[in-house]
């Protein structure tokens, strides 16, 4: 599933379609989303070095980590960020987001490097977004390509500039026709619901990374959640909705395995239901039925099934029939005149049907008015 | 003692890392700060304290029962106090290089803390950063959440660019009724190691004070199958220090 994420992003937009765009979400609960988000930025710049990926650069704007730790990681994989291919651009809104920096050293006291340069408005979306074009067009060099992007913290750009004018960003870059993919981490119970629902509508893929483990104590940290959770803090469960562009969403699920070579991703146990991403309340109980039951429930003959059959028809209310009743009087009469040879008296009662109690499907009391 | 501490000491990190320390109003974890301004001292680190909620002579007369005088380091320049309860001295009203408003609270103390990290680190040790606490930070910023998020943010990009420490404590309680309390969960996903002080959950007890959790994220174990390291200890504050031990390990 991973891997068709991979290959999602590594294959780009057709054309006249939006760029695939990939959301990843986590809490502090499972706090994960970065560890992926890095697996998906090595799995790219590796499909990018190689030339497999329609992208042919990557501009990351680096929220919540530094140039310098993104310029490690990429070299711990064995890909150089100073090669003599140009392929990645590092936006730099994590050293001085609101320039304050530059208000202490004055303009000018800090100089771009090759591949990180410093950005220090991050409250201006729209100049963040011309930012970011302009990047991945020095990226291609003036030549016809794509460049993909990656936003390491969109719950950050979204405390700096709010939902709406970033959700507008993430529309245009997808729309701008030399995107080839775009992917984000976003913390999910630092921002609104409806916020990270607007993100889930602008991505085709959404990755959720949620504890193995569900926990006791809901989505906070607590001692409880921390000492049960010894499991949760190695492995994880990794849910995906991939949307496709005839409609149909598929959901699949993994297990997330974090160990001292990285992100590794395994099958989960066929006992594990698929949640649907958080979609369905989970249950402790099959909602389904067998197939024993439901061949049982299709044997059931229904108290109108039986019309049909030459019988006039009538709508069952619960209540003898007219001719139903007419039948019974005669047989009871019938049987009184074989037996008033034998007896000399007898009462005879002849129950009426509206005295009858209600079936149980009825409601006794519906003709009160209270 | 000495082992006890030693249990504490090593469940903690020693360079370039960002502390958070959760205490709650029946278990404070001030002990844990004054525990660390004098490990960072022993080990001949600088230190910067900003103090929003005590005043000098009561920092120095803990640590004085701990073993560690604050007036020689103070005095040496490798103990630099930010005294926020000072009126002279309250951000805002410094005269920050650019004529700092009183709204621009964040600003101000940022300022203050790098002219202190400048004159006071040196080259073999990088300097430590302490601020007691941050929901008094929040109140001089007026309650703006942001403002402080936005301090707390450039003082972690020193961690990246100095190799600075970074302690900061927070009363995680007063949060309780909150459902999303952004500040509390900026600083969980911001800290590399988290120390929460809580009641014992069986009640008070006469030679247990609380329990300790640690922890530490991005540890490796001897298989290397972890990532992140969990710690609980009971403790004890003593006079002249902190006794931890175990659950269940005193009779």
């Amino acid at each position: 599933m991973a891997e068709s994420i991979c290959r999602a992003l590594r294959d780009g937009a057709l054309e006249g379609e939006h760029a695939p765009a990939l959301s990843i979400k986590d809490s502090i609960v499972s706090p994960f989303g970065s560890d992926v988000f890095h697996h998906f930025l090595v799995q790219l710049s590796s499909s990018i070095l190689s030339g497999k990926s329609q992208s042919r650069g990557i501009v990351l704007v680096a929220y919540s980590r530094s140039p310098s730790f993104y310029v490690e990681l990429l070299r711990g994989k064995g890909l150089d960020v100073h090669s003599s291919v140009n392929w990645i651009r590092i936006l730099d809104c994590f050293s001085d987001p609101l320039g304050w920096k530059i208000r202490l050293t004055g303009p000018g006291s800090r100089e771009d490097s090759d591949v990180a340069i410093l950005y220090n408005d991050v409250k201006d979306s729209g100049r963040l977004l011309m930012s970011i074009v302009k990047l991945g067009k020095g990226l291609m060099q003036d030549t016809k390509g794509c460049f993909s992007v990656a936003f390491d913290s969109l719950s950050e750009m979204v405390r700096h500039a709010s939902a709406q004018p970033v959700a507008h960003m993430i529309s245009s870059l997808r729309s701008n026709g030399e995107i080839s993919s775009a992917f984000w981490m976003l913390h999910t119970d630092v921002v609104e619901e409806k916020v990270a629902s607007i993100f889930d509508y602008l991505s085709s893929m959404v990755a959720l990374v949620e504890p193995l483990i569900p926990s006791s104590q809901g989505p906070r940290l607590t001692l409880d959640n921390l000492a049960g959770t010894d499991e949760n803090m190695r492995k994880a469960r990794f849910l995906a909705r991939l949307k496709r562009r005839n409609g149909r969403v598929r959901l699949l699920q993994e297990e997330l395995r974090l160990d001292c070579s990285g992100l590794t991703f395994a099958s989960l146990g066929d006992n594990v239901p698929i949640t649907g991403g958080g979609l369905v309340p989970k249950v402790q109980f099959n909602l389904q039925l067998s197939e024993k039951e439901q061949v049982d429930r299709a044997n059931v003959v229904l108290p109108f099934e039986h019309q049909g059959n030459g019988k006039p028809i009538e709508i069952y209310d619960g209540r003898q029939s007219l001719t139903d009743r007419k039948l019974e009087v005669a047989l009871i009469r019938e049987e009184m005149t074989q037996t008033s040879e034998l007896t000399t008296g007898e009462i005879l009662y002849i129950r009426d049907s509206d005295d009858e109690m209600p079936d149980s499907d009825e409601d006794p009391d519906d003709d009160l008015d209270i | 003692m000495a082992g006890s501490r030693s249990l504490l000491d090593e469940a903690l990190p020693t360079l370039g890392k960002a502390l958070l320390i959760e205490d709650c109003v029946e278990t404070s974890g001030g002990f844990l700060l004054h525990h660390l301004v004098k490990r960072f001292l022993l080990c001949d680190r600088p230190v910067i304290l900003v103090a929003f909620a005590n005043t000098f002579s009561h920092y120095d007369r803990i640590l004085r029962k701990l073993g560690c005088n604050l007036a020689a380091p103070r005095d040496k320049n490798r103990f630099v106090f930010v005294d926020m309860l000072d009126p002279q001295l309250q951000v805002g009203n410094s005269g920050g290089t650019d004529g700092s408003a009183d709204g621009d609270v964040g600003f101000s103390l940022y300022e203050r803390i790098c002219k202190a990290v400048r004159s006071i680190s040196t080259e073999k040790n990088s300097v430590a950063i302490l601020v007691d606490d941050l929901s008094l930070m929040e109140v001089a910023c007026k309650g703006s959440v942001d403002d402080v998020i936005d301090f707390l943010h450039h003082c972690h990009t020193l961690i990246a660019e100095s190799d600075c420490s970074f302690v900061f404590l927070n009363h995680h309680d007063i949060y309780s009724s909150m459902e999303r309390p952004s500040l509390m969960l900026y600083l969980e996903y911001m800290a590399d190691v988290l120390l929460r002080v809580e009641p014992l959950a069986t009640g008070s007890a006469v030679d247990v004070h609380g329990q300790l959790t640690v922890l530490n994220r991005g540890v490796h174990d001897v298989a290397g199958t972890s990532r992140s390291k969990f710690q609980n200890f009971h403790y004890r504050v003593k006079e002249n220090g902190i006794e931890c031990f175990y659950p269940g390990s005193r009779g």
